[in-house]
Order: C-alpha cells, then structure tokens, then sequence
C-alpha cells in the first residue's frame, strides 16, 4: 500500500490489521549531479540531510540529524551522512530508523523533514525522493517525489505521533526553506 | 549442525564471517591463495602468507603453529575473487619434520563468528606431502561453498603454487619460507594479541564504539612497532619491525598463543581448546559458569516477570476476552493518559508467579510469544570470547546510559510542564475563586505523576533486562575483567597472552545503584592512570573520609590493586611495575608487590631513586622511540626486553626537582606510544606550586579515585557515573594467591 503523495496532501495511516506501527524508516534518495570539467572534478554536489525531531508536547526535545546520529535515549537512528547521493535509481541514500517502542514516554510526536544543505531547490535535483517505510515488514507507508517539486530548499515529510496510545503516521508534505533542521522549527510548529 | 566432510565433498556455507581452524600434530604454515572467475591466481598479491598476512577478508598467522585461526570475510573479499584455497605446508626451517606422513593428520574446521562448527575436514592420507590444499572456499551462483580439497604436493609449497599458474612460485614460496623463519627467529616472541585486537575492534562495527575507538586508534597509530606488523603486511621480513626480541620462551609455547585473530579467553590455559564445549557454541563456557547451569532462565529470587505490566495478560494470549485489541498490540506506547492504572512496575516484577520472561520487549510483540531472547553471556559480535564479552559489556553500557536518558528527559519534561501548567492556574484571575486553583494545580501534580510514573515504569523494564544480562554476564567474565570476589579468579592462571581489556572498576547511575556496569580499558593503556588522593569525593563528603591520611591509603591500595591486576592478565614478562615511593609512605600498601616479588626491583625512595628510575624509563622512551622512528628497531641493545612498563608514582612531587618533573611530563606524554605508562597516587594540591605547567599532566592522565566518585562521563549522552573503585573482598587472600602464581611464572620465564 504505498500512498504516492502530493506536496501538502495529509493522510493518515494506520495498519490495516488495526494495530500500530511499531518500527519506521523515512529514507532519502537521490541522484547525484553529474559531473562536470575536464576531470569532474567541478561537479556542484548535492547533499540533502534527512533529520527527524523529538516533540514532547509541541517542545522539541530531541533532533537526530547528521551532527547527532542517535537521539540520546537511543530510539531514533540515523544512518549516516551521504554528501553527495547516490545512483538516482531508488535506494535510499540516507535512513533515519525509529524503534517507536523505545521512544520516551513523554516523546508524543516525530517530525521527519528533508533539507538541501548545498542549496539546490528540489527543481534542480533529479530523482529525488523520500519514503517511509514499516521497518518490521519492510512496507512502503507512503512516498513522495520531490524532485522537481518546486522553488523550494526543504520539506517537511511526516510525523508519527500518538493516538491513544498507538503511533500513528500523518503525511504533511510541507515545503519549506532552510538549510538545517533549525530553520525549520517555526514551519514544523503549526503542524504539531 | 557440523558436516564432517570427506576428500572431494563440498558444503553451502550459510555464513561469509567465518574462522577457519587448523590443528595439525606439529607447526605448520597457513596461507591462502585467491582466484578469479577463471581459476588465475593473479599474482603474488593474491596470496596471503606469513610474509603478508593481510588482505581485504582474509587473515593468517604470520608464524607457524600447530593451530591456526585464519579469520574470514567473504563478503569483504574483491569482487573479482572467486575462489580461496586454504594452503597448508610444513615450515622447512626449523628442523621440523618434512612430511605430512610424519605428523598427526591434519583437522580442519570452519565455524561460524559464534564458534558454530560449519563444516570438519580431516585430512587423511598424506604422506611424502610437504604442502597440501585443505579446501577450497569458492562463489556458486552468488553463493559461497566449501569444498574438502586434500591435495598435496611432495615438492612442497613451490610445487603447489606453480600448480595454481602462479608467476615465480619459487620467489614467492622463498618469501613464506623467510617470513616463517624470521618469525622462528623472533624466537616465539608471543605473538602481539594486542596487534591483532588493535585491528580488529576497528572492524567491529557499532558496540565496539565507546570511546576506545578513537583510542585504539589512536593507540595503534604511534606504536609503530606493531602498527607496521598489521598495517603494511606486505613488506616481507615484517617483524624487522618489532623490537620484541625475547628470549627464553619455550619452543612449545607458541604453538597455543598464535591462536590468531581469536586470541583466547585470559584465564584459559593454553593447552585447552579454547571453546571446550564446541557443541553448544557461543554459549559453551559462559553458560557453565552461569548460576544455575539450568537452560532456563531462572535467577535466584524465583519467578519473576519482567513483561511490561500491561502486557502481563494480554502477551501470552492475544485473544484473551476482554483485553482490548489495540493496546495489546502495542503496550509500549503508554503515551496517552488514559490507564490511570499503570501500577508501580515494582509490583510485577515482585514474586508475581509465571515464568520469566526476558525477552526484549521489541521482540515481544514483533514476534509471538514463540522464542525467548534470554540473555547469553558473549551475545555480541567478536572474534573471541574475550572480545565478544568486552563489547556486550560496551553494549549494556551503551543501552543503561540511553535508557537512563529518555527516563531523565521525561521527567525534565514532566516538571516543566507541571511548573508551566500551575504558573498558568496562578496567573488566571478567575482561577481564584473558590476551590478551582487548587484543583487545577492537582490535576496538573496528577499528570505530572503519571507521567513520570510511566517513564519510570519503561525504565525498570529496561533495568530488569540489563540486570538479569548482568547476572549472567558477570560468572561469564574471565579474571581481567572480572571483579576480584569472582570465583574465576581463585582458578587463576597465569595467562598466555594479554587480554583485550582490563577491568578498572565499576560504574552505576543513581537510578539503578544496583547495576554495575564494569569499567573495561582496552590494552596496552592508551593514556596513564591517577588514583587521586586529594579533593574529598563530592558524593560522601558526609561519609567518613574526612582523614586525608585515610584517603592517601586508600588511593594508594587501589594504585597497588590496579597494578597487581595489570600483572595477572599479562604473561609472564610481558608488563614490569616500578615503583617510586620517595618517602616511604606507600610501604604498607606496596608490601604486596613487594612481598610477592613481582616488581622490577624494590621501590625506588628519596631524590636520588626518583631521579633514577626516571632517567632509566626516559632513557628506555628515548631508545624505543629513535629505534622505531629511525625503522631500526633491530638496532635495539641485544637483550633489550619491550615490555610494557609501569611506573607507579607515589607522593608526587616530594622528592621530585625540576628535572625530575620534566622527565615525569615528558613519560606521561611519549611513553604511552612504546608501552610506558605512569600510575600516579597524588593530589593535585600537593603539586600547585607548579602552577598551570603540570595542567597537561594530569588531563592526559584517567583520574580514579579510591572511593566512589561520580566524575566520569559516558561517550553517548554524558551521564556523570558514580565510578567505584574495584574492592579485594575483606579478609580475602585473593590477591596474595594471585600475585604468589605471578612471581613463580616470573621467575620461570627469567630463567
């Protein structure tokens, strides 16, 4: 069931067996630049970051990005750093992995978000995509492209929040300008 | 499941990290040759040997021994390889027998990372052989297979590699044949583990992280000596390199310290097999050890649940009427506050009946209630046991100080929300009337408790997992890393090789006093040690060690604990202690050493020893140093033993003068590059007269303290962990049965 999304479109997802997600994966892909001069050596790089933040009540309390792999209580991962992308051809470049079951009590929503740390808006970026995935059966949740996306330098994914005791994911697909995830604290707050 | 392979058989190998053991009757050299697609061994570069042990995926023993372990990654193997042979030959040097005929026949086993036995393979029915190839890894269809080769050849090993069409087999085999000899030569010097570890937790991913990483790196980097032993395999004639000139060592002994990448658990004798109980892999020697011995996990104390309280009914039975679907589905996530309920996880976990469950939550409701995860002593990725324990140990560190951060976070959270929630009851002016303010301020405590209530719950489930870890990773622990009241340490043995770490203390976080999670350094030290025998300790400034004497002896029986512990681990002239005590102050806590005669000569008192001792181990620095900088470690005086050392330093400054203070600096700094560590017993007070210029010192320098302290932080989020000084138990003659073994060995070995 994977739901292809639009830039703003917001659904919401819940397991079709009535339970919840227990492990998600938002995953980044894109497509390196070619390379240019005689040597390609020239090539403007492209380095989009995936981050995720830790709300508890509308507070952010912890970020995972790639200064800080792993949220302090350990239940968020990231993967690692890609600088530069990778084949274009649909792997994800860069992971963020979420043990829901280990997050904090108090943690009540996780904004995932997407930033172009060199600068290129998501219309100069080829194959770009991110994705989020049940990481316990390996399930796309949802998708969007963004290449070609717009004027735009950042975009907020998704949180997955509880509903009454269950994690619950909600696509938000905003767009947004920023170089880090600091940037776009102000535009995440209205959609917590 | 093993398969016993017969000569020309072939096996699918479910596993690509594997360790393939040799034992054969006598010394033999390992070495494996790789091929393409078509067979080719391109090159000599596709041949790792004694002379060059090292290739991507692929380790063997630089010397000849009886028994090998040649490490294997198969997926870290070049793409354009398909296909090892595993070679084996006898050294010609060495006036060993000449044919395979003359020695027991030789067994090959491949095993999984865990010890598993993949597949055997006896190779039977040599005779005039010299050389023969005992199997062949090679790709299938993506897959890798094993297959019982067997051949020999009686022209020994230029006969078999001309056979693998490989160019100038005779140059080649001259090299193997070299490098064997040199490592005769080096006369058995044990085999440095601390080469091999220093490489290997590199490649361990994850657990092994800690702040060691770094340190290991760091560690390998100056030490030249070894670091070109590893790192640049195919120099031939690699142990040019290493000062490690020994003498004396039994011809014999080698044979069970060049066990290779898995250099055994300390404590272990060398004789033994170190898995003695290869049947039940990965478990084998902890689970003996385990407290009750039984399969089932059942601790001391009876039953004990340790599912989420929530979870208590609705786990085991889904279908159970009356539990509402969702929340059994996802017990964990007790975010909302709607099970005012939730009792105090202590009530569960108290003798509630039913049997325990240990298994990790995630994996609880991911998978149904089929397979429990107890915790097994060695569950993390190694090479040896020894190295599996220390990253388990890094692991439960690791998953304390995170499980602590979330329970801490959410409190935070829980007493700023509370303090916001009650500002805003008192800043709303109708709140004032009648008996609303306070109701709302109740509400605002009730949330506040439930929450931290919850928090706490999650915590006490995830302590109740690493406790019950800890409960049988503890018995498991071989005698370095293990507190002096473990039994391991009444079988003590002295060791054949050095350990991969050694146990400095014990460390907990307030929350979960009870948990102790040990304080393992790698080895060789990366940086000295101070036992500070100053500052009263913030955490019992109301405790009785208001006498700075008292504290000054402690400091100094832990200095002298820490050392004796140094010495255990090590063999026998692998790690000298020398002592400065200027005054004399330090002689009732020393007389241990002393009496034992385990220390490199008496405890050097007034000036004059100071600046002896000093000049003696700046001198040793000096020579090791222009020795390994200049690549001439061969120019080393004959004789020269490359020990590491140690240099307790009591008293400090008393009875040093400006000279002697530089010498100290100057140790502190270039010493542990070639194997010279200080342990300093000192305040830091008695030493301000020098002013900023001692600052250095004492940052490049792992302060402990003699009583519990909290002042060390962890790698991952900080936490200031109360650190506790390992205690010989009262009355106990643990340590004197010790140190009596060091000293026989000791003077074995000098003889």
């Amino acid at each position: 069931m994977t739901v292809n999304l639009t830039k703003g479109q917001a659904i919401s997802l819940q397991k079709n067996d009535g339970g919840s997600l227990t492990a998600v994966r938002m995953g980044l892909g894109w497509q390196a630049a070619p390379r240019r001069g005689l040597f390609g050596s020239r090539t403007r790089e492209i380095d989009l970051d995936a981050s995720a933040v830790l709300f508890a009540g509308k507070q952010p309390v912890d970020v995972v990005f790639f200064q800080h792999l792993v949220s302090d209580d350990g239940s968020v991962r990231h993967t690692g750093d890609n600088l530069v992308g990778g084949a274009g051809q649909g792997g994800d470049d860069e992971s963020i992995l979420v043990d829901l079951e280990r997050v904090p009590v108090h943690i009540d929503q996780i904004v995932f978000t997407v930033n172009s740390f060199t600068g290129q808006t998501f219309q100069e970026v080829q194959n770009a995509f991110c994705r989020l995935v049940d990481e316990t059966n390996g399930e796309e949740l949802a998708r969007y492209t963004l290449a070609g996306g717009g004027n735009y330098t950042a975009q907020i994914m998704a949180k997955v929040h509880r509903v009454n005791g269950a994690w619950t994911m909600t696509a938000l697909g905003a767009p947004a300008n920023g170089r880090t995830f600091q940037d776009l604290i102000p535009v995440i707050l209205p959609h917590l | 499941m093993t398969a016993e392979l017969v000569r020309g058989q072939n096996h699918p190998l479910s596993e690509v990290r594997l360790e393939i053991r040799i034992s054969a009757g006598s010394p033999v050299v390992a070495a494996a040759t790789l091929g393409d697609d078509s067979g080719r061994v391109r090159g000599a570069e596709w041949v790792v040997h004694p002379g060059a042990p090292v290739l991507p995926g692929l380790e063997v023993s630089r010397q000849a021994a009886a028994e090998h372990r040649l490490a294997v990654d198969l997926a870290a193997v070049p793409e354009a390889v398909h296909r090892v042979d595993v070679l084996l030959a006898l050294p010609t040097a060495g006036g060993g027998p000449a044919r395979f005929g003359a020695v027991p026949a030789p067994f090959v086993a491949v095993t999984a990372l865990d010890g598993t036995e993949l597949v055997t393979y006896t190779i039977t029915g040599l005779d005039a052989e010299s050389a023969v190839i005992a199997l062949e890894l090679y790709r299938r269809q993506d897959a890798w297979k094993v297959r019982a080769v067997g051949q020999g050849y009686t022209g020994g090993l230029p006969e078999l590699l001309t056979h693998q069409h490989l160019p100038e087999p005779h140059r080649l085999a001259t090299a193997v044949e070299e490098a064997v000899t040199q490592g005769l030569a080096r006369s058995i010097a044990p085999p440095p583990p601390r080469t091999q570890h220093g490489d290997r937790p590199r490649r361990t991913p994850a657990r092994a992280a800690g702040p060691d990483r770094s340190e290991s790196a760091v560690a390998s980097a100056p030490r030249a000596a070894d670091g070109d032993r590893s790192g640049q395999a195919p120099a031939f004639g690699p142990d040019q390199a290493d000062p490690a000139v020994s003498t004396g060592h039994v011809p014999t002994q080698p044979v069970a310290s060049h066990d290779g990448p898995a250099s055994g658990v300390p404590g272990q004798s060398a004789t033994q097999p170190p898995y003695p109980d290869q049947s039940s892999p990965g478990r084998g020697a902890p689970q003996a050890a385990r407290p009750d011995g039984s399969g089932h996990p059942a601790p001391a104390g009876g039953p004990v649940d340790y599912r989420h309280p929530r979870r208590q009914s609705a786990a085991p039975q889904p279908t159970a009427p009356g539990e509402p679907v969702p929340q059994s589905a996802d017990p964990g996530a007790s975010g909302t506050p709607a099970p005012a309920a939730v009792p105090p996880p202590s009530t569960p976990t108290a003798p509630a009946g039913g049997p325990v469950d240990y298994r990790h939550p995630r994996q609880r409701s991911a998978t149904p209630p089929t397979a429990p995860a107890q915790p097994v002593a060695g569950d993390a990725t190694g090479w040896s046991m020894d190295e599996r324990l220390y990253n388990q140990v890094w692991g439960m560190f690791e998953d304390l100080a995170r499980t602590t951060a979330a329970y801490r976070s959410a409190v935070d959270f829980a007493e700023s929300r509370m303090e916001k929630e009650i500002d805003q009851v008192l800043a709303d002016p109708r709140s004032r009337i009648g008996g609303r303010a306070e109701t709302a301020r109740e509400a605002a405590r009730a949330k506040h408790t439930q929450l931290v209530d919850q928090a706490r719950a999650a915590l006490d489930r995830d302590l109740d997992q690493l406790t019950a870890e800890s409960e049988v990773v503890e018995p498991a622990l071989p005698p370095a890393y293990a507190r002096w009241d473990n039994p391991v340490w009444h079988g003590y043995r002295v060791p054949m090789e050095i350990p991969m770490a050694v146990r400095l203390g014990d460390l907990h976080l307030p929350e979960s006093p009870s948990l102790r999670i040990p304080l393992l350094v790698r080895l060789p030290l990366q940086r000295g040690l101070w036992i500070d025998s100053g500052r009263l300790p913030s955490v019992f400034e109301d405790e009785p060690f208001a006498d700075e004497g008292e504290v000054r002896r402690l400091a100094m029986e832990a200095a002298v604990a820490h050392a004796a512990r140094l010495l255990a681990v090590h063999p026998p002239g692998e790690f000298d202690v020398h002592v400065i005590d200027p005054a004399g102050s330090g002689a009732r806590a020393l007389a241990p050493l002393v009496h034992a005669d385990v220390l490199a000569g008496p405890p050097a008192a007034g000036a004059a020893g100071v600046a002896d001792v000093l000049s003696r181990l700046t001198q040793r620095v000096d020579l090791v140093q222009m020795a390994v900088r200049g690549g001439a470690p061969d120019a080393l005086p004959p004789g020269f033993d490359t020990s590491e050392q140690l240099l307790i330093v009591n008293d400090f400054p008393h009875g040093f003068d400006d000279r002697a203070v530089t010498q100290l600096r100057y140790l502190a700094d270039e010493g542990p590059a070639v194997g010279v560590h200080l342990l300093m017993v000192a305040d830091r007070e008695d030493a301000a007269a020098y002013g900023p210029l001692l600052d250095p010192l004492w940052r490049s320098l792992l302060r402990l303290t003699p009583v519990p302290d909290d002042h060390l932080a962890d790698p991952w989020v900080g936490h200031a962990w109360t650190y506790e000084p390992p205690a010989v138990p009262q009355g106990s003659q643990v340590l004197q049965l010790v140190l009596t073994q060091v000293a026989t060995a000791r003077r074995d070995w000098n003889r």
